[in-house]
């Protein structure tokens, strides 16, 4: 008797769970017939993945890989872009395309790493202010208050101030800010849900708070935090690429978009492709980012603090 | 709850955080490697020397000790003395602060009078030709970094079509105004002398729409969103249906209630333009505040690093403040709603 009731019970949740699945692939299908309508989220995430792809690539697609690094070729300093070189050559005569493509790395990866530490730590502290409440929530929260009132770059600038100046540091700076950012956005959520009739039935069942944090509030967060990272990951790019304009992130000989435009800026303007192109990977990224993040806005149809 | 009592509430909650970001930048200043008397003397001091110095400075106490000590100078108006300039913390600041502000201040009108009727109009011509432009203008601008735009800008307008300059806040002929509030605009006017005021003006175009760019995008889409938003309400629905006239419509009943939305945002905007200011002052020569932090966290000069962040976070404090009792004035919801949640 009792092993048949254990076997409906297995049934019953093995069925569950295929429905389960069948409504996460319709919804995937739901959310990918949407996005293909619409042109905006298309055109940013082409972007994207070109850039992705590129830098991935960067040592098969660049015509010169070695001149990301320590390379001097004398004779061809300041070379205008043209057939050979297309972004043309810099200071010390290295191709400047292979070393934006090699630049477009290093921007990718303060991306994940700023938001591979950050996002977790936001959206858990956000989890936890939020659901218990109390002392808890207000010191949280209060402390985010504290590090959102500086501007994000000037904050990273005097938290990395403490440390010499490396791109390793910067990507540690910034992401001891960027927290803040997922943590209000998942605060708030997490207040509006937990008042929800479906978190009241499962408080009911006895349900632990673990539990209900992560089955029944994360994941009606999910598709807002995704669009606040896709939106951060061009404003944490262009905080990078700042600190590395001042000389507080990348150092040359590593080819860093913004090191690149501070020093190509000392020979305006007689040799403006080492500002220019630089210039444009940058804000193409950026812009990629962007209509990618507002794109995906739309389709998932959020709303939330700072998004 | 009165409103006067939220907006003291604000002021205490302001400070609160003003001395949570103080002691946040002292310990991660007190961090700094190196020592500030061995800086301060140059490598060919004793070691005497430096200890002697390091009491006088009174960093041989213990940490908390040390920030009770400065923040009492800070209220007395002493910030310190810069290793860079030999000077008190608080005198460089004055000296540089108006700069900052000035450049700041423009291109915050910069972003109220364009951002703002752009969105307006976006807004209400919604998925017109005008709002299809205005929203791609507004994306491209959000996604140019401030030295971008500077240096973009410098290479258009300076080098090439040649009618702006590249550096500075006056030409290297032209003769400062008589400093009464520090800002050259305000100054030359004062004097009256149209001429300096015009290469002032001149000067401080291009930085400050490079400070301006992003915050014009940002308002540009919120006031959009914020009008299309009012426009759907039910109390619009119901204007239409009693026949009054769209102008009417969109004075009157339209305006007021879009406001509040890139109000509140405009706060966030002038911080993010200090942050702005920090790379835009660099690419321009501008001799600002941001400036001389930069070089500070450079030399890790503590006190001048200290003393501009918290001049910043003063700043962005004070504005906050301001928005919220505009806010208050304009959307009397604001005022009701924050009464009776507390």
């Amino acid at each position: 008797m009792s092993s048949k009731v254990n076997g409906d019970l297995e049934q019953k949740e093995l069925k569950v769970t295929s429905t389960k699945w069948m409504e996460l692939k319709n919804r995937i299908g739901r959310g990918w017939f949407r996005f293909r309508k619409n042109p905006i989220s298309l055109v940013g995430g082409g972007m994207v993945l070109l850039v992705i792809i590129l830098a991935v690539f960067a040592p098969y697609v660049t015509p010169f890989p070695t001149h990301a690094g320590k390379v001097t070729n004398f004779e061809k300093i300041f070379q205008p872009p043209g057939k050979e070189h297309w972004f043309g050559t810099d200071e010390v005569g290295r191709d400047v395309f292979s070393r934006v493509i090699f630049g477009y790395r290093i921007s990718l990866l303060m991306a994940l790493v700023v938001l591979g530490i950050s996002v977790p730590f936001g959206v858990a502290l956000g989890l936890i202010a939020g659901y218990v409440g109390g002392i808890v929530e207000t010191i949280i929260m209060r402390i985010t208050d504290v590090f959102l009132s500086l501007p994000a770059l000037v904050m990273a600038l005097a938290i990395g101030a403490a440390f010499t100046p490396t791109i390793g540091k910067a990507m540690l700076a910034v992401s001891a800010i960027w927290w803040t950012w997922h943590c209000r956005l998942v605060h708030s959520l997490t207040r509006s849900i937990k008042t929800e009739d479906f978190v009241l039935a499962s408080q009911i069942c006895g349900d632990s708070p673990l539990r209900i944090i992560f089955k029944d509030i994360l994941p009606n967060c999910a598709s807002a935090i995704l669009v606040k990272i896709t939106l951060d990951a061009g404003f944490v790019i262009l905080v990078g690429a700042g600190l590395s304009f001042l000389g507080l992130g990348v150092q040359p000989p590593k080819p860093g978009l913004g090191t690149m435009i501070a020093y190509g800026a000392a020979h305006l303007p007689t040799q403006w492709w080492l500002t220019v192109f630089p210039s444009l990977a940058i804000f193409f990224l950026i812009f990629g980012f962007n209509l990618l993040g507002d794109g995906l806005r739309d389709m998932l149809d959020v709303e939330g603090e700072g998004i | 709850m009165k409103f006067t009592d939220y907006l003291l509430g604000r002021l205490f909650y302001s400070i609160f955080v003003l001395i949570g970001l103080s002691i946040l930048i002292f310990v991660i200043a007190r961090m700094l490697p190196g020592d500030p008397a061995r800086l301060a003397l140059g490598p060919f001091a004793s070691g005497v020397q430096v200890a002697k110095l390091r009491h006088e400075m009174g960093m041989d106490k213990p940490i908390y000790l040390q920030y009770v000590d400065y923040i009492k100078g800070v209220l007395k108006g002493d910030m310190g003395k810069s290793f860079q300039t030999r000077r008190n913390v608080a005198l460089d600041i004055q000296h540089f602060l108006p700069a900052t502000l000035e450049l700041v201040g423009i291109s915050i009108i910069w972003v109220i009078i364009i951002g703002i009727p752009f969105g307006l109009l976006a807004g209400r011509y919604k998925d017109s030709w005008f709002d299809n432009v205005s929203r791609l203008v507004a994306f491209i601008g959000v996604a140019i970094p401030p030295f971008v735009a500077g240096l973009l800008g410098q290479l258009i307008f300076s080098y090439g079509l040649g009618i702006l300059p590249t550096t500075g806040r006056l030409s290297l002929l032209t003769v400062p105004p008589p400093e009464r509030t520090g800002f050259y605009l305000i100054d030359s006017l004062l004097a009256g002398n149209l001429e300096t005021f015009w290469d002032a003006f001149v000067h401080i175009l291009l930085p400050s729409f490079s400070v301006a760019l992003i915050g014009i995008g940002q308002i540009t889409r919120i006031t959009r969103s914020s009008v299309s938003d009012v426009l759907s309400k039910d109390y619009i629905q119901f204007c239409k249906t009693l026949g009054i006239p769209n102008r009417l419509i969109t004075f009157k009943y339209m305006l007021r209630p879009s406001f509040t939305a890139p109000l509140t945002i405009i706060g966030l905007t002038f911080a993010s333009e200090l942050g702005n200011a920090f790379l835009v002052e660099q690419v321009f020569g501008w001799p600002g505040m941001a400036k001389y932090g930069i070089r500070a966290i450079l030399r890790k000069d503590f006190n001048a690093v200290m003393g501009v962040v918290m001049v910043i976070g003063l700043a962005f404090v004070i504005v906050n403040l301001i928005v919220d009792l505009v806010s208050g004035f304009i959307d009397p919801r604001i005022r009701l709603k924050e009464s009776s949640n507390e």
